[in-house]
């Protein structure tokens, strides 16, 4: 049977919203295993798509186009770069119902539904092909969102979703204004023909802003950051998995798949703006994330700093910087989720997520205690894990571009092993000085089912990332060529200088060079 | 499958076995395990050594896997044997394999020893990724993974608050030289558009006076790399400015000290430079740098050595001095010497610290010197074990006819430094001559402390701890903690170490005595080192190696006359006097608490770096975040629209309303607008 004659993706949207409509109906006991089994199954179909998927084939694969209403086309079709985000999201998935199997006991049905639902909009995010099919997705994609933090949340959840609200509203609208000029100007809402339309330049520049509006929120980029330790803080584990797992990289996946291709010329004149507002985030959100008292905020000031790294790494230009930001991405997810889930285990435990009552705790939980090092390891970005891969690649990238930005992008190693390293202490090294702490079960099956295959592509995607660099190798370089043209110059020029006059030359050397490196 | 495979990832197989296998093994079978793997390695790695010793074998590179191929960006996972290699391999296996074997009797009381052993090995295959690299991304995979495994043991009595808060140090810190590392690597693939090591050593020459962009400076292009490398190098082997960490890295047990802070890991930024050597080559400039910064620190941690009361305290600055003798080398073209003095250093150093892990061990973990005294008749073995160790680093020999291993490689570098003709050679030489003299002042103030005089250990709190908790057993001895024998013994009994810890100081011994004799002829003769190096990236300089044979005659007998010197006031003040040191002390008084103090780098650092950060952390989040963003932000748009928040208040999901309503608004207006037009 050729993959291809089936509606592969149509079916992947389809199953968990058959399953999320079930789980209304059903009780708990039952709206588990459906959930289960629903994104099992979406997993499974996922590694048929990573099998099935050609390299080498055609720029988009496993196509399918039905005219829905209006001008809104049902038109579904991946490329490498959709196909390991829709990896990431097929893979998280299980592991966060599996997260919430014990923790969730209100409206269990719903919940699932929710979480099911979200499915359905993220897989519909990345595979897409119609400009207003992908907003309705990416916009549609908060509302399970907002429901799981607004009703599972913690204490401040109603402050917590209106921020969220807030922020993204503001980005959507302008967004939505943006693509029906587009669409106007190009005549057709298909994103591949998008690809190839040349904006005018002028317009290029107001079309940029606004999608830079709504995607730097989601991002989310410095300082329109403030949203998320909040939602995280408020949202469930898995909420909070999934969060910073998949619904962070839509940000980058909207820069990459709209911004750069469709506005090179604009995206390389914005390229200070974004380099700026990245180097403040990574060296501003590092220092906050070191002064944090609660782990789940913690965490999610090393997320606004490891997402200037891809903004970066986006906007290198580049083969290795746009390479390294997608495994960024895809590390991240898998890392800051797996944090997220660490907090979450212990937080089961002691339902508190002060950090100080905490500590100590590698005595009573060694197994816990040596997953927690592995994902505080990936995170600061040790080689052999998947955190490396990423970072190395797209300041190796960065480079090309600007030395400043690479360096002040690079001090993120340091501040980012001070706070991880800090945070790791304090929970699981020095004295056993609160009982209750020392007193907790070290990680059972479940969690230990629900970690440990992080771990591993964790690990796999650090030693042998050519899994996951193959797929998109191409893809990254069709966007590089499409925007080559307007690629920036970098500050680093090498300039050969006849050995015997050395001296006077450098001596001499042109204003003009000196001044292009200061951006 | 070669035996370059076996050597290097026998450990990490044994590592994660011991490590993740421990409960079903158990912890005999964890400790046999990882040792056995690596006195494997050991045994395979030697012959690989003498085999380019006497010229059998010729550098390869062994494939492994693939790493990474990002456009024009490649680098592949595989093991580079070559002369310089093979030093590494055996001074990292030997030295490892032995401390493994010594933690069976040092390490015997802990309940937490497979996962010692499974750190030990898991480090041990770090430092050999990173010497067998052949790329600088596999080298710095080794790199950061040596830094995990010293971040792990350092820690590795982690109820400890001293142990976590020097294991933090020690990674954050050598985190400061990877960001020149990375950078480094960075800017290698800008200009070469390779990492591989080979391909960039063999077209930097070509890039030799040209000038690069950095950070909108204009700069020469291989000074550049070569610095930036260099502060990786600096944060690795603990150079002035970034050494902070390796005092403190003495929190880890005593055979990590050895291991990891003495005979290897500290001293793989020697390695890198020397690996690098025809690209540092390209810049004097540079070379320079790094002559000053190795002599520098070489003067600065041997003050500090002089006033330390710890005994590790003081090995570990004499290390940190030590490998500052080895930058000065390199800086100075002498890159065979620097190895040279990197092998021997390995051995006695190590045997030094495995010593005073021995007597640590008798004293029940006393480590200040000022309570010991007198050991020389109660750990004899220990005794001449460290004699060995000390006649070694302090480099006794007679010059024409031959000594200890330090006597060979010390005074290679001091020479070499004369001969050399680089802007800083005499410099390098003075400080040379004069660390020399404060080394051999240190290291016989530990012998004399130590081993001599009369026993002090009446006033230790671990004696007196170790003789009530005996009293607890035997009510005779109820009164021994008092010192009722009025010896300065308090009753205690010191006892020689088991022999899984006296059979590694005994082959280190041998190392210490033999290691310079035998091996000076490969490492720094004009022509067998020409020969042995050729099969190295290391660049060899046979006219230094030949110059410094013809050094005047006081200058080869400087460094043996600073040795003596150092020994006879040490003599004076801890032998003859009583008070000398004491009245020392008051008399020099500012100069005195500036040494103890270490030159007040960690207060300046505390005060620069640390707290600032944690300010500005505080700064940024309740002023920059919660004061103006979300002031002006999210929490003013609320005013503004002041019925947003009450109405949440209400209604928990108004928001959610509200926007998809927004949100299909904006779809139906779209949509309308769209199906009218068309």
């Amino acid at each position: 049977m050729n993959a291809a004659d089936i509606p592969i993706l149509s079916i992947m949207l389809a199953i968990p919203m058959v399953a999320a409509a079930l789980c209304l109906f059903v009780r708990a006991e039952l709206a588990r295993p459906i959930a289960v089994g629903a994104t099992l199954a979406n997993f499974i179909l996922g590694g048929v798509l990573w099998i099935s998927y050609d390299p080498a084939g055609a720029q988009w694969q496993f196509t399918e186009s039905a005219q829905l209403f209006g001008p809104i086309g049902w038109k579904l079709g991946i490329d490498g770069i959709s196909l390991t985000l829709i990896m990431l999201s097929v893979f998280l998935m299980p592991i966060c119902i599996g997260a919430s199997w014990n923790s969730i006991q209100k409206r269990v049905g719903e919940y699932m539904a929710a979480f099911l639902l979200m499915e359905t909009l993220m897989i519909g995010v990345f595979a897409a092909q119609d400009l207003l099919l992908f907003y309705i997705f990416f916009e549609a994609g908060l509302i399970p969102m907002y429901l799981i933090i607004g009703i599972w949340g913690g204490q401040d959840r109603i402050y917590a979703s209106y921020k969220f609200f807030l922020y993204t509203l503001l980005g959507s609208v302008v967004m939505l204004i943006a693509m029906l000029w587009m669409i106007q100007f190009a005549g057709t809402a298909d994103i591949p023909n998008l690809l190839n339309t040349d904006f005018p330049v002028q317009a290029q520049t107001l079309l940029w802003l606004a999608f830079f509006a709504s995607f730097a929120v989601k991002m989310p980029m410095w300082p329109v950051h403030t949203w998320l330790p909040d939602a995280h803080v408020q949202a469930p584990t898995a909420g909070s998995v999934i969060l910073a797992g998949v619904l962070l990289k839509m940000g980058g996946y909207g820069f990459l798949r709209f911004s750069l291709p469709m506005f090179p010329e604009a995206s390389a004149n914005f390229i200070p703006l974004v380099f700026g507002l990245s180097m403040v985030a990574v060296v501003y959100t590092s220092l906050v994330a070191l002064v944090q008292q609660d782990m789940k905020k913690l965490i999610a000031y090393s997320s606004v700093a490891h997402m200037a790294i891809v903004t970066v790494g986006l906007f290198t230009f580049n083969q290795q910087g746009i390479e390294g930001a997608i495994i960024v991405m895809l590390s991240h997810g898998l890392v800051s989720g797996a944090l997220f889930l660490c907090v979450g285990v212990i937080y089961d435990r002691l339902h508190t997520r002060e950090i100080s009552r905490y500590g100590g705790i590698s005595v009573n939980m060694p197994k816990y205690a040596l997953l927690f090092m592995l994902f505080t390891m990936a995170s600061v970005g040790l080689p052999g894990t998947s955190g490396f891969v990423g970072e190395f690649l797209s300041l190796a990238g960065s480079y090309k571009v600007s030395t400043w930005a690479t360096l002040i992008a690079t001090t993120g190693i340091i501040l980012g092993a001070g706070y991880m390293l800090y945070l790791y202490r304090r929970i699981a090294f020095g004295p056993q000085v609160n009982a209750d702490a020392a007193a907790m079960q070290d990680i059972g099956g479940r969690e230990m089912w629900l970690l440990a295959p992080i771990a591993i592509v964790v690990l796999w995607m650090g030693v042998y990332p050519e899994t996951f660099l193959a797929p998109i190798r191409r893809d990254v370089a069709t966007i590089v060529d499409r925007i080559e043209r307007a690629a920036p110059a970098g500050d680093s020029k090498l300039m050969a200088v006849d050995p015997t006059t050395a001296r006077f030359r450098v001596a001499h050397e042109p204003k003009k060079d000196v001044a292009e490196g200061s951006h | 499958m070669t035996s370059i495979h076996i050597i290097v990832f026998l450990p990490l197989l044994a590592a994660l076995v011991a490590g993740l296998g421990q409960r079903f093994i158990g912890a005999v079978a964890s400790k046999t395990i990882t040792t056995a793997g690596l006195f494997t390695a050991s045994l395979l790695s030697w012959p690989i050594f003498i085999g380019f010793l006497n010229g059998s074998e010729t550098a390869y590179v062994a494939p492994v896997m693939n790493w990474v191929q990002s456009g024009d960006l490649s680098f592949d996972w595989e093991l580079r044997v070559d002369a310089l290699t093979a030093v590494m391999l055996v001074v990292i296996t030997t030295v490892s394999a032995l401390v493994h074997l010594y933690s069976w009797g040092y390490m015997e009381e802990d309940p937490d020893q497979p996962r010692f052993f499974a750190y030990l090995s898991l480090f041990t295959f770090a430092m050999l990724m990173l010497v067998t690299a052949n790329n600088l991304v596999q080298m710095f995979f080794g790199w950061e993974g040596v830094g995990l495994a010293s971040y792990l043991l350092i820690g590795f009595w982690y109820k400890k608050p001293s142990a976590n808060a020097a294991a933090i140090k020690a990674f954050v810190v050598n985190r400061v030289g990877d960001l020149g590392f990375m950078l480094g690597i960075f800017g290698v693939f800008w200009l070469f558009g390779t990492v591989s090591i080979p391909d960039i050593l063999a077209a930097a020459p070509d890039k030799v006076g040209s000038s690069i962009g950095f950070l909108g400076f204009r700069v020469d292009t291989m000074s550049l790399l070569c610095i930036l490398l260099f502060i990786g190098a600096m944060g690795k082997s603990a150079q002035l400015g970034l050494h902070t960490w390796l005092p403190d890295a003495m929190e880890g047990p005593t055979p990590v000290s050895a291991l990891i802070h003495a005979a290897t890991m500290v001293t793989a930024g020697v390695f890198m430079v020397c690996r690098l050597s025809p690209l540092f080559e390209t810049s004097q400039f540079a070379l320079d740098v790094v002559t000053i910064v190795g002599a520098t620190t070489a003067i600065f941690a041997a003050t500090v050595g002089l006033v330390q009361t710890d005994i590790k305290r003081v090995i570990a600055y004499s290390t940190c001095s030590q490998l500052g003798y080895m930058f000065f080398a390199a800086g100075t073209g002498a890159y065979g010497a620097a190895m040279f003095h990197l092998f021997t250093h390995a051995f006695f150093k190590a045997l030094l610290f495995l010593g005073a892990g021995s007597v640590i061990h008798a004293m029940h973990h006393e480590q200040d010197m000022r309570y010991y005294g007198g050991l020389r008749k109660h750990i004899p073995l220990t005794f001449w074990a460290m004699m060995a160790g000390t006649l070694a680093i302090t480099g006794v020999g007679i010059v024409g006819v031959g000594g200890f291993a330090g006597f060979y490689s010390k005074d290679a570098i001091i020479e070499a430094a004369f001969a050399s003709h680089s802007t800083f050679h005499m410099y390098a030489f003075g400080i040379g001559v004069l660390a020399a003299l404060l080394t051999s002042f240190y290291s016989w103030r530990l012998m004399f402390l130590t081993f001599f005089g009369t026993p002090r250990w009446a006033q230790s709190e671990h004696i007196q701890h170790a003789m009530h908790d005996h009293g607890d057993h035997d009510a005779h001895a109820h009164d021994h903690a008092h010192d009722a024998h009025g010896d300065g013994t308090a009753g205690y009994h010191p006892h020689e170490s088991p022999l899984p810890m006296l059979i590694p100081l005994g082959v280190l011994t041998l190392g210490a005595v033999f290691a310079g004799f035998v091996f000076h002829g490969g490492f720094i003769e004009a022509e067998t080192g020409k020969a042995f190096w050729a099969n190295s990236t290391l660049f060899f300089n046979e006219h230094l190696m030949h110059a410094m044979h013809e050094v005047p005659l006081w200058v080869k007998l400087s460094s043996t006359v600073a040795m003596l010197t150092g020994l006879l006031v040490a003599y004076l003040m801890y032998q003859q006097s009583k008070d000398a040191p004491q009245r020392l002390a008051s008399a020099f008084a500012p100069l005195y608490r500036f040494f103890l103090n270490k030159w007040y780098f960690d207060e300046l650092y505390e005060a620069v770096f640390v707290r600032p950060a944690f300010w500005l952390g505080r700064l940024f989040w309740k002023q920059g975040d919660i004061g103006i963003i979300d002031r002006f932000g999210p929490n003013g748009s609320a005013a503004v629209v002041s019925f947003g928040s009450k109405l949440a208040v209400k209604m928990q999901s108004g928001y959610l309303y509200t926007y998809a309503l927004v949100m299909l608004l904006g779809l139906v207006t779209a949509v309308s607008w769209m199906m009218v037009r068309t």
